[in-house]
């Protein structure tokens, strides 16, 4: 029989690839293929959650719609049980294994979803301005302050949407649609060439 | 667009929901007690009221949360939504 079990998959290429090398410098609206990241989706109750959050590093946040970032890494809430936690340029295995050892029997659910989306960054002056052609938020920042994470709708893609700072967006969009999103900001920042 | 408050992140536009249909229809207890008559009531008649109508809404795009809404089927306004599991609020003095 094919013994696969020991192949390690070659890192998987991002859709942005082509799209990124080709993208023009626009300052007032900057587009940035984020280089490759670990996710894990957690889910669970308050006391799974509070272990969760020292054996990843950083506290997961309780308040809705807000992350809590350390030395890198990032916690997203995105339901009231629900957060994904990313980690750029680190191997997800290791964080997983080490987030399912400090649960024990605490009843939650751990998924490696780093290989479902990929990451693009948005910054500059109009940031905001070209998001909402695609996004119906109020992305003002008394509406959308820094620290603010929340899954929301671009023109027809699901996406996670993350402030960073006033002028810098974090978008997370699953990678078939990776392309589509990019396309639609490409599109949107013309106007600022 | 239609704005709805989600009860867990607040003023969100419509298109991150989805509708569930109506609210606070139980499962009958046991289900093989039921005549066919009793059986299809729980299934397919709703009260589909002119007016005020408590009903399930999901956060989908968003929180991924289920919860409910008292919405006036006449106007398209939200009057109040609230999580599963709290009782429909009494609004007989709020007016839209
Ligand atoms: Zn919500």
């Amino acid at each position: 029989m094919l013994d696969i079990s020991r192949r390690p998959l070659p890192p998987a290429a991002s859709p942005l690839d082509a799209l990124a090398g080709a993208a023009k410098a626009v300052p007032a609206a900057s587009l940035r293929a984020l280089p490759a990241s670990a996710r894990l989706a957690f889910r669970g109750g308050e006391r799974a959650a509070g272990l969760a959050g020292i054996a990843f590093g950083v506290e997961l946040p309780r308040e809705a719609c807000r992350f809590n970032t350390a030395s890198g890494k990032l916690a997203l809430w995105l339901g009231p049980d629900e957060w994904v936690l990313l980690a750029p340029g680190l191997d997800p295995a290791p964080l997983f294994e080490g987030i399912e050892a400090s649960l024990g029997s605490e009843p939650h659910a751990l998924v490696d979803i780093s290989s479902r989306s990929v990451g693009i960054e948005l910054s500059g002056a109009r940031a905001a301005f070209v998001l909402n052609q695609g996004c119906p938020l109020d992305l003002s920042t008394a509406a959308f302050p820094v620290g603010m994470c929340t899954r929301t709708i671009f023109a027809k893609s699901e996406i996670v949407l993350i402030r960073t700072a006033p002028d810098a967006f974090q978008i997370d969009v699953w990678r078939s649609f990776a392309a589509y999103v990019w396309g639609l900001l490409e599109e949107a920042r013309r106007e600022f060439e | 667009m239609l704005i709805i408050n989600c009860p867990w992140c607040g003023d969100r536009p419509e298109i991150e929901f989805r509708y569930g249909g109506e609210a606070h229809i139980a499962r009958p207890a046991d289900p093989a007690t039921l005549s066919d008559e009793e059986w299809a009531e729980f299934l397919y008649n709703r009260t589909n009221p002119k007016g005020r109508h408590a009903e399930r809404w999901r956060h989908i795009h968003g929180c991924g949360r289920f919860f409910n809404a008292v919405r006036d089927t006449v106007s398209d306004f939200f009057v109040a939504t609230y999580k599963p599991g709290e009782p429909r609020p009494d609004l007989k003095e709020t007016q839209p």
